[in-house]
Formats: C-alpha cells, structure tokens, sequence
C-alpha cells in the first residue's frame, strides 16, 4: 500500500512539473527603422500631334490627359516631390533632328504647388514627335542626386519616332545607373508597336505596363502609380560584387544591389560569428528578353573553398526574377575569444540573352544579408524527444504491465522463499 | 472482484488516452480583426504587400504584372494561399500561376492545388490555390522545408497574346492555415524567424517619419515559442498509463488477499 501511495506521487509530481514547463521566450521581430528621403515621381506626357485622336470617350487622347493629371495632382500625397516633363510639345516643324530634341521640363521635380502645376498642364497643346528616349534621359537627370526612391510614369500613345536611340537601351541604362529608379510606361490605345516597347521599357526597369482604353483607368493607374511611390521602401545599398572570392567586398546585415552580366559570377564576403546564424538570399531580374529556361546559383563557401551549403532555383517561361536562399547556423564555440569566421557569397545565374539582346548592362541582382544571434539545433527528430500517438501508447501500457508482473511474481517468490526458510 | 479491478483499469486507460486525442484539435488561429487588409499588391520582393491570415487583400494592376503579397506562417501551420484573378471582358487564353517563396526568398512547392492554371478565351475568372507543406519550427540548412517567417505570394500570367498585354484585372488573394499540431511537431527551433531584415540593426528614428523595413511582418499573437506541443499530453499520459498497468500486472499476482469470511487471528 505504501508503494502504491509513493508511486502514484512520483505519477503527479512528474505531470506537476510538465505542466509547469519552462516556457522559453519566443524570438520577437525587432523594430528596425530607417528615416526615409522624400520619394520622387516624374510623369512624362507624351504631346506629340497624334495625342489630338479622339478615342478616349469621345474625347481627344490630350484631354483624358489633363483630367487624369488634375485629379492626380489633387490626390497626390503630401510627402512626394511631384515633377511634369512632357515631350513633343514646342516644335511643329518637320525636322527630325529637332524635333528629337524637343523635350520640356513643365514642372520641377519638388514640392508640389497644385495651382501652378495646374496651371502648367492646361498650357497643353498636342504638337510634335515622341523622343521617348531624349525624354528619358532629362528625366532622370531631373531628380538630381538624393536618395529615396525615384518613379517615372511615361505616358504615351505611339513608339519612339527618334531611332536609332532605343528609348528600352535607354531605360535599361538609366536603371543601372542609378538605385531604386523605375519607369511605369501607360499607352493610350496602343498599338502592337507601341505596346511592345512600352512593356520593354517597364520590364527593363521593373516597372510596370497598362494598357488605357478609358479615362478612368489613366486616372486610377496613375494615381496608383503616384500613391505607390510614396509608400516606404528600403532602398537597397549599391555594391560591386568581386569575380573570386579574395577580392570580395565585406557585407553586415542589409540590403544591397548589384549588377551580374549573362554567365558571370559574383563573390561576396560575410563575417559570422560562432553562435551566429548568416541567411543570404539573392533574386536576379530578367530586365531583358531572354531565352525561357534560367536559373540561380548561392553558395556559402569557406575561404579554403569547401562548400558549406547552397541554395538553387531554376525555372521556365516568363518571369520578374528568380531567387534563392540559403543559411548557415554556425555552431557555439567554447572559446569566447574565437574569431568570426569569414563565408564567401557566390552568385551565379544561367540565364542566356534572346538572339539580339545586348548582354551590356548586367542583369539587376538584388541580395539581402541577415546575421542573426542563436542558432539552431535539434537533438531528436521529435520535439524534445517526446512520443506520440496509441503505439506509443500501448508500447508504454505493455512494458509498465510487464513490469508489475515480473515485480509481483518476484515478491511471492521472495515470500515463498522467506517462508520455507 | 479481479474481473471489476481489470475492467476499471481498462475503462481508465480509454479514458486517459482519448485526452491526448483531444489536444491535438486545436483549434486554427482566428482571422485578425485589427489592420485592414491591403488594397494594393507590390511589384517586386521588397515591396510586396503585407497581409495577415485569414484577410483577404485585393489589388487591381494590369494584365502582365508581377503581384506581391506577404503574410506570416508559424511552427504548425499548414499554409493556403488561395487567389482569384477577376479577368477583361474579352481576351484571349492566358495561363496564371501563383508562386509561394519562404522568407529566404525559396520557391515553396505546393502539396495539393492547382498553382497554375489556364483561363480559356472569355472566362471571367481564374481560381488558383496552393497547399503548402506544414511548416517546421526547425530543419537542417541543406532543407528546403518550410520554416516560421515571412512568406511572399506571387500572382502573375505566364503567358498571354500580346494583345492582352496591360489590360485590367482585379486581383483576390487569401491566406489561411489549418494547425497541424503535435504530429508535426519537430525538436529544435530557429534563433529567429525567417523574416528578411530581421537583423538589421535600426537607425535613431525620426518623429513621425514613415519608417521602411524590409518584412515587418509577424502573427497577431507573435511567434509561437515552440517548446509547447501535444507530445507532451501523449508522453505524460503514456507514463502514467504504464505506471496503473504496472500497478495491475503487480495486482494480478497477488490474489484476493486474505478471505473476508476467515475470522481475524485464524
């Protein structure tokens, strides 16, 4: 009986202390913040003699224009610095090489006064040819050095009347100049000319393409466009990714952005600490026609050029980017004076240019760093080694009866024994 | 009196052992109620769009973009990221895809649904989902298994006529997950959860400037701590089941004991 009383404590004191388990702290999301530069939009109208069609719901191409600038100018919100170039609007001529030239700062990228950039827009008159190019080129210049994130808004109803200058090259360069720039293109009542190249020119930048058939949707995508840019972004650190891993710029937790040509590979460096865990992950855009079947290569590997671990991805038909991750936990140490220890990055990709397709530029490669405190481990398949399920169940019944079996037969025979004796 | 003995023993061991059974159940996490959810979609990783389970966020964009959404799995859960694409009026056979990446920015693959999926000229809709698997508080770094963090949902057109290029479409995606429980309940357990930026150190904010993050996502009642799951109930419960059927087993060889009819100090 006193057995049975010891056992059946032993019983609660076991369920007593699981279900006062120690509850460890779950990792909480920390609040890293960055103070954010003035995010900066450009619209660039397209004024050239064809915007006079009347097409857009009964009205001409220009008017469904202005509207859509008025009530975007309304809406615009108060932290973007707003700026209007329009192209074609001065010279009427039949001049090819002035007319290409033919590009109008009408509002300066800056603060937005809506009264005078009102003002500015009603001045309007469709007029000459469609440098698209030209007009890329000014404005991107426009925005002048700042930080932030930077947006164009290209709005156009015919192809570029100005070749040789591809205005898609042009935003491709624009792109690898600088950080963070997108062109978004809208054709008004495109035609398949027009079309491909606006989306050439969204796609080479990361931007996007709408096709407009009515005056509602020029003023909800473009206000969307505009409301977009003002939402906070992370605006990526520019790096250059060394060819070996010697040469490798050094990396801390971040953002960074870099160029990666067709077939090229790019080498990166990374301190981790023991007890730290690295998490790398890297997307290469397609900013350009390529060929349907592509692929990402990420490998951590050690100075010595061991291979610790890889991510890959590959993929067929159209994409934005394809990407891949990896991490690698490196275990505690016992010394605490132990040196970090220095994993190289490498970035390759397969993604082969279309027949046609200039290889200049690099491809936009975006890689994000995170070295985390504490690793992970785990010694058991199954949380804390714990059971589950009736076999477990019926295993643990058999054995305890088993138990109490041979037990009790031990005892009588003890008895018997004792007995006799 | 050894058979009633046997008999309560048995109908405690049912009794006992329907309760871990029970634990497992648990209900899914509800919908959040508190942050709307987003009406427009990102464009790229960086600004995907962040929901939570159970919202559902709309965007309306063009024919050919690329849709980001992101919204935050934990240990246990087994994802579905459903989507409908409100397609124009007239167009021509497209085919749609709903991609799931991890917070490592990983292609996830789906277990069940259909993630691509083509619509025949002048259908209005398109209806994607994708099963993810159960995500793992922990796996070895050469895994691609799910992990708790970030999860990046991309709705695009694979392939369309050209002519159908840029047109608008209106965009539905949903997040839900059913809890899987103890059974996928694995040892071991991230430092942190897989959220891009996670551990990028925050600069001194400014007052009432709008602050970027690169994923700020997290559950409505944080990140699970993972020590709790239903093997507890089952082992616990095994332990003390094999200690009454050792106690029984102990009984069964001991007999009735001294007969009630014999008289004390016979």
């Amino acid at each position: 009986m006193i057995r049975r009383q010891r056992l059946a404590a032993g019983v609660c004191a076991l369920l007593a202390a699981l279900a006062a388990g120690i509850a460890c702290p779950g990792g909480a999301a920390a609040d890293e913040t960055e103070p954010q530069p003035a995010p900066k939009v450009e619209l660039v109208l397209d004024v050239s003699g064809s915007m006079r069609t009347r097409d857009i719901d009964g009205g001409t191409r220009m008017a469904a224009a202005k509207q859509a600038f008025n009530e975007v100018l309304d809406a615009t919100p108060e932290e973007v610095e707003l700026g209007i170039r329009t192209l074609g609007a001065n010279y009427r001529g039949n001049d090819r090489r002035e007319g290409c030239k033919d590009t109008e700062r009408l509002y300066p990228v800056g603060p937005l006064d809506r009264t005078e950039a009102k003002t500015a827009v009603a001045t309007l008159a469709p007029t000459g040819w469609t440098p698209i190019g030209p007009a890329l080129l000014k404005a991107a210049d426009d925005f002048g050095n700042g930080d932030g994130t930077r947006r164009i808004v290209l709005i156009s109803d015919g192809e570029d009347t100005c070749q040789p200058l591809d205005p898609c090259e042009v935003a491709r360069e624009i792109a690898a100049k600088g950080i963070g720039l997108t062109i978004d293109t809208l054709g008004l009542v495109p035609d398949a000319k027009t079309r491909d190249q606006l989306s050439c020119i969204a796609d080479a930048t990361g931007g996007t393409y709408t096709s407009v058939q009515h005056k509602e949707e020029l003023t909800d995508r473009v206000g969307q466009l505009v409301e977009r840019a003002a939402d906070p972004v992370v605006t990526p650190v520019a790096t250059e990714g060394a060819g070996s891993c010697a040469g490798a710029p050094a990396l801390k937790s971040g953002l960074y952005t870099d160029r990666e040509e067709f077939g090229k590979q790019r080498w990166y460096k990374v301190d981790v600490r023991p007890g730290q865990e690295l998490r790398a992950s890297v997307s290469v855009a397609d900013d350009r026609a390529t060929n349907p079947n592509y692929g990402v290569l990420l490998r951590a590997v050690t100075q010595q050029g061991r291979e610790i671990v890889r991510g890959e991805s590959a993929g067929t038909g159209r994409t934005d980017a394809i990407s891949t991750g990896l991490r690698y936990p490196k275990p505690e140490s016992d010394d605490d004076n132990a040196s970090p220890e220095t994993v190289c990055l490498q970035v390759t990709n397969s993604f082969s240019a279309a027949a046609g397709v200039k290889t200049t530029p690099g491809m936009p490669l975006e890689l994000t760093v995170d070295v985390v405190d504490g690793t992970s481990a785990a010694s058991d398949v199954a949380a804390f080694g714990l059971g589950r399920g009736w076999w477990l169940l019926a295993a643990l019944v058999l054995t305890g009866f088993v138990a109490g079996l041979l037990w009790g037969w031990l005892s009588r025979w003890r008895v018997a024994v004792w007995r006799t004796n | 009196m050894r058979a009633l003995r046997v008999l309560s023993a048995a109908l405690l061991t049912l009794g006992l052992a329907a309760a871990p059974a029970a634990a497992d159940s648990s209900p899914s996490p509800s919908a959040s109620s508190d942050g709307k959810a987003p009406t427009q979609a990102g464009t790229s990783f960086r600004t995907a769009a962040e929901m939570d389970q159970g919202q559902t966020a709309t965007a309306s964009a063009s024919t050919g973009d690329y849709l980001y959404w992101s919204f935050p799995a934990d240990t246990g859960q087994r994802p579905t990221v459903k989507a409908t694409v409100k397609l124009p009026d007239a167009h021509a056979a497209q085919t749609w895809q709903l991609d799931v990446y991890d917070g490592l920015r990983r292609h996830q693959s789906c277990q069940y649904g259909a993630a691509t999926r083509t619509a025949e000229q002048g259908t209005a809709t398109v209806d994607l989902a994708c099963v993810l698997r159960t995500v793992r508080a922990w796996s070895e770094p050469w895994a691609n298994d799910p992990l708790p963090g970030t999860y990046y949902v991309r709705l695009t057109v694979l392939n369309l006529g050209s002519a159908d290029l840029g047109l608008p479409v209106r965009a539905e995606v949903r997040a839900d997950s059913m809890n899987i429980g103890g059974a996928a309940a694995v040892d071991g357990s991230l430092g942190k959860p897989l959220v891009p930026g996670i551990a990028v150190e925050s600069p001194a904010e400014k007052d009432g400037s709008k602050s970027a993050v690169l994923s700020a996502i997290e559950p409505d009642d944080g990140w699970s701590s993972h020590w709790w799951s239903s093997r507890w109930v089952w082992t616990a419960v095994g332990g003390a089941l094999a200690a009454l059927a050792g106690i029984g087993g102990y009984a069964l060889t001991r007999g009735r004991g001294r007969p009630a009819y014999v008289p004390p100090g016979a």
